[in-house]
């Protein structure tokens, strides 16, 4: 058979593969489409997206990854490539490494000097010969991908049957058989993954790190959202519109982040658990809005989905350098809570508790998210909804006695009276004030203003949510978002080899948590630190916030590849003096 | 509700930190009698504002109120009319903070005509920040802050309403407090967004404004039939002249609050494969 070389064994379990293509080549339809099929085949995996500068069509890749076990992020090469076409497939050779002995389809032989340098020689198919005028090759890709990795065909039919029900039976019936021609081809070669046993039990999701963002935020209990497009935020805006609408809330589209920041304040001014999602450019406009958050103690929720800046930057891209302006970009001395989820289902969990901590604590609470979890596609067993409601310390009717809205109390936390509230007026202030919410400039009211603030959130107990922690052993890996699964997949390679390393990924960045890092740092005698930026912004944060012990090192970059596990797996063979540990890529 | 007529039970008992003569008196006075007519009850009503002298005028009525940063007193009233349709919601700022800062938001507030009033104290200059040329003065005023050679026309905020789409357009002066009073009580009325321009004075950086009192044409704007005719005195009529100078016939829609249909556990159901 052509090009029937063995395949790496490990690939009986664990596939990645790459579908590009040029403009309209539609690759992105058909890894959207593998995925869903794979998960209802009963496989776990998760999808990215690289896409061109253009804002439709333009050159495009679904990096895939399918799995017989749960998977949190891409391994470090691919094994599969399809190319639909060759369009500027160039521009993706910098993110997308093919593993040795990787397997290469294509529509066409024109390609690249580095693919054509690969083993076994890639295999060409002539559409033009085996489809009909109207079939499409990505579909035929789709077929041919999915027959390789066991998934019978009367579950690609109805994926693409769903796909494409509004486009008429005659479409649907089209891609159907471009499909079936792909997977009559697939026979000649080895199968590339031993399917489960059994097809998808029902307690399987398939969702992206935006949807569980929003959803986190529904399910704690947000009603009001106002947000400006931006990307890589704007699919996270636009699955919650008609969600939050049929729970009987509302979202708008402001003019602008200024407006979104401040519709937030005046719906959660009155008593509606309000959120926007945004990115860096959004959130640097809404700085002055979260201070006044800030001071007035209106309960708000930011998602930032990052990516690459400074400016307009890399949009498509991601990248882990909002820490700074998240955590230090607000003028004056303005306490405020930052968290970051650590995974796509991770952001589930933490939006709610990001809700359900800015409504206990009267705060503005800024969520880190960024791209590479955002509109990462994950496969996942079906999380429990997270248990976190919005529940605001509120203030009852009053007689006469005035509104002591921002009052001393055991907490910290005063009563809020939200309008409506008979005997509760009072007008929250930008400027410095009393107890009742007087403007005052007196030095005493701003320091015991200032102290309650800082108190409320610093003495409230966060629990052990506040960051994700496995392993024991004297070599700590700290990591946050989306360097969370390198880290967490290179500790889980060391421990395989026998080498024990623990990984602590904060959740909750602001306010720090001296003590409980130091228990979790307690024995330790080397510090490995992950991040995606090139100025390391998350060593500095920690050094500035935490003792970090023995040695430290940093493994960090910039740009949309980021951290690689294989990468931090030989930042800790060097730590370790351990070269077993530098072996090309082990699959779990 | 409890028996409130009087504009002073509106008052709280804060004393304003406004120099001595300032219109913005007046517009307090013509506020809490607006109300008073209206029978508004406290609880259920805010004013919301931004920054400036004027900004400071919900601090002194003993409604709800929010007084937030530069600029930005629209979107808090938008985000707070529309989660919570049953108050009354009116804003309050200067020149500056609405037609200059906050623009952007006067555009996109008229556009969106959610049901509140907006209150613009006119002064044709910076009053909080002591002095300078603010986007309603005009280009012949000198001042250290602005010699670059650009001569910047006076906006015209009143044609600029009634092009974004405003349904109400009115023009009161601060010095009538009776008949402002009375311009804001049918502007609180009307069933959209309502844009009130108010002849402030600040009698501090603009002595000469001590005059307007014996230049302002009360009652001379009566609501024009069209918007054309509207927008031909916004553009030509006499920027002295007060009154009502658009309102758009609507039916008054009864705010519906959001309902819900479903939960947060049938959406997730949406992710099963
Ligand atoms: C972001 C920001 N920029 C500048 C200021 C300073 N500032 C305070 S009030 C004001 C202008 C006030 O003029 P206006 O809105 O016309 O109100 P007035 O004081 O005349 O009533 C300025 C520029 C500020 N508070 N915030």
């Amino acid at each position: 058979m052509p090009g029937s070389k063995p395949m790496n064994p490990a690939a009986k379990q664990d596939i990645t593969l790459v579908i590009a293509g040029g403009g309209g080549a539609g690759a992105l339809t058909a890894g959207e489409l593998l995925l869903k099929a794979a998960a209802r085949r009963g496989y776990f995996g998760l999808m990215t997206r690289a896409v061109g500068p253009q804002i439709r069509g333009g050159e495009s890749a679904a990096l895939l990854r399918i799995s017989r076990a749960p998977v949190a992020a891409h391994r470090d090469m691919f094994d599969v490539l399809f190319a639909i076409d060759w369009t500027n497939y160039a521009r993706f050779t910098g993110e997308i490494a093919l593993a040795p002995g990787a397997r290469v389809f294509a529509g066409a032989d024109d390609m690249p000097q580095e693919v054509a340098a690969a083993r076994p020689l890639p295999e060409h198919f002539d559409f033009r010969a085996l489809l009909a005028r109207d079939e499409r090759p990505n579909m035929f890709t789709l077929g041919f991908l999915a027959a390789l990795i066991g998934i019978e065909a009367d579950i690609v039919a109805a994926v693409i049957a769903e796909r494409f029900a509004h486009l008429g039976r005659e479409v649907r019936a089209r891609n159907i058989r471009a499909a079936a021609t792909g997977a009559a081809q697939a026979a000649r070669f080895d199968p590339l993954l031993r399917p489960p046993a059994a097809r998808a039990p029902q307690e399987r999701w398939l969702i992206s790190g935006n949807q569980a963002a929003a959803l986190g935020a529904l399910a704690a209990g947000v009603r009001f959202a106002a947000a400006y497009p931006i990307t890589p935020s704007s699919d996270l805006t636009e699955w919650l519109g008609p969600r939050i609408e049929a729970l009987g809330g509302q979202l708008v589209q402001a003019e602008d982040e200024l407006a979104s920041i401040n519709m937030l304040i005046g719906a959660s001014f009155g008593g509606v658990p309000a959120l926007s999602a945004t990115s860096g450019p959004g959130l640097a406009l809404m700085m002055e809005g979260i201070g006044l958050a800030v001071m007035t103690e209106t309960p708000l929720v930011v998602i930032d989905v990052q990516r690459a800046g400074p400016s307009t930057g890399i949009p498509t891209r991601s990248e882990q350098t909002d820490l700074e302006i998240a955590l230090y970009g607000l003028h004056g001395e303005a306490p405020h809570l930052v968290l970051a989820p650590m995974s796509v289902p991770d952001c589930l969990f933490t939006t709610a508790w990001a809700v359900e901590l800015a409504e206990r604590l009267q705060t503005p609470a800024i969520v880190l998210s960024e791209q590479r979890i955002g509109q990462m596609n994950m496969i996942l067993d079906a999380p429990a909804l997270p248990d976190m409601t919005a529940q605001r310390k509120l203030a009852q009717p009053a007689g006469d006695d005035p509104c002591l809205r921002y009052a001393a109390t055991a907490d910290h936390v005063a009563p809020m009276a939200i309008p409506g509230t008979a005997g509760g007026m009072h007008t929250p202030t930008g400027l410095e004030h009393d107890a009742r919410g007087r403007p005052s400039s007196q030095p005493a009211d701003h320091l015991a203003q200032l102290r309650r603030r800082q108190e409320k959130l610093a003495a409230f107990d966060y629990g052990d949510h506040w960051a994700h922690m496995e392993g024991e052993g004297a070599m700590a890996l700290i990591g946050w978002g989306g360097a969370a699964a390198p880290v967490l997949e290179a500790a889980r390679q060391c421990r395989a080899m026998g080498v024990e390393v623990r990984t602590i990924i904060p959740r909750l960045l602001a306010p720090a948590q001296p003590d409980r890092m130091a228990a979790a740092l307690a024995g330790v005698e080397r510090v490995l630190v992950v991040e995606n930026s090139h100025s390391g912004q998350f060593l500095r944060y920690l050094r500035a916030h935490y003792d970090l012990p023995g040695e430290v090192r940093s493994l960090r970059h910039a740009g949309p590849a980021g951290i690689a596990a294989g990468e931090v797996r030989a930042a800790i063979a060097d730590l370790l003096h351990i070269d077993d540990l530098k072996q090309p890529e082990a699959v779990s | 509700m409890t028996e409130i007529i009087k504009p002073a039970d509106y008052k709280s008992d804060l004393k304003p930190v406004w120099c001595p003569g300032c219109g913005d008196f007046g517009v307090l006075a013509a506020v809490t009698r607006a109300f008073a007519a209206l029978e508004l009850e406290k609880h259920q009503t805010a004013v919301i504002s931004g920054i400036g002298c004027s900004s400071r005028l919900p601090a002194y009525l003993d409604t709800y109120g929010y007084h937030g940063v530069h600029g930005r007193a629209l979107p808090v009233a938008t985000g707070l009319k529309l989660a919570r349709p049953d108050l009354t919601v009116v804003v309050t700022g200067g020149d500056g903070d609405m037609y200059s800062i906050g623009a952007g938001h006067f555009i996109h507030a008229c556009r969106r005509d959610v049901n509140m009033t907006l209150l613009v104290m006119d002064n044709r200059v910076y009053g909080m920040t002591k002095g300078q040329p603010s986007p309603t003065t005009g280009p012949e005023v000198t001042h250290p802050m602005s010699t670059a050679d650009v001569r910047a026309r006076p906006f015209n905020a009143l044609a600029t309403a009634l092009v974004a789409g405003a349904g109400f357009v009115a023009r009161g002066f601060s010095g009538d407090p009776d008949g402002l009073a009375r311009i804001i009580t049918e502007a609180i009325r009307h069933p959209g967004f309502a844009v009130v321009e108010i002849l402030s004075p600040c009698v501090v950086y603009r002595p000469e404004q001590k005059q307007w009192k014996h230049q302002v044409r009360r009652d001379a704007l009566i609501p024009a039939a069209d918007l054309n005719a509207a927008l031909e005195l916004a553009m030509n009529g006499d920027e002295m002249a007060t009154g009502i100078l658009w309102r758009e016939k609507r039916e008054r829609q009864a705010p519906t609050p959001p309902t819900a249909r479903t939960d947060v556990a049938a959406i997730a159901e949406a992710f099963r494969v």
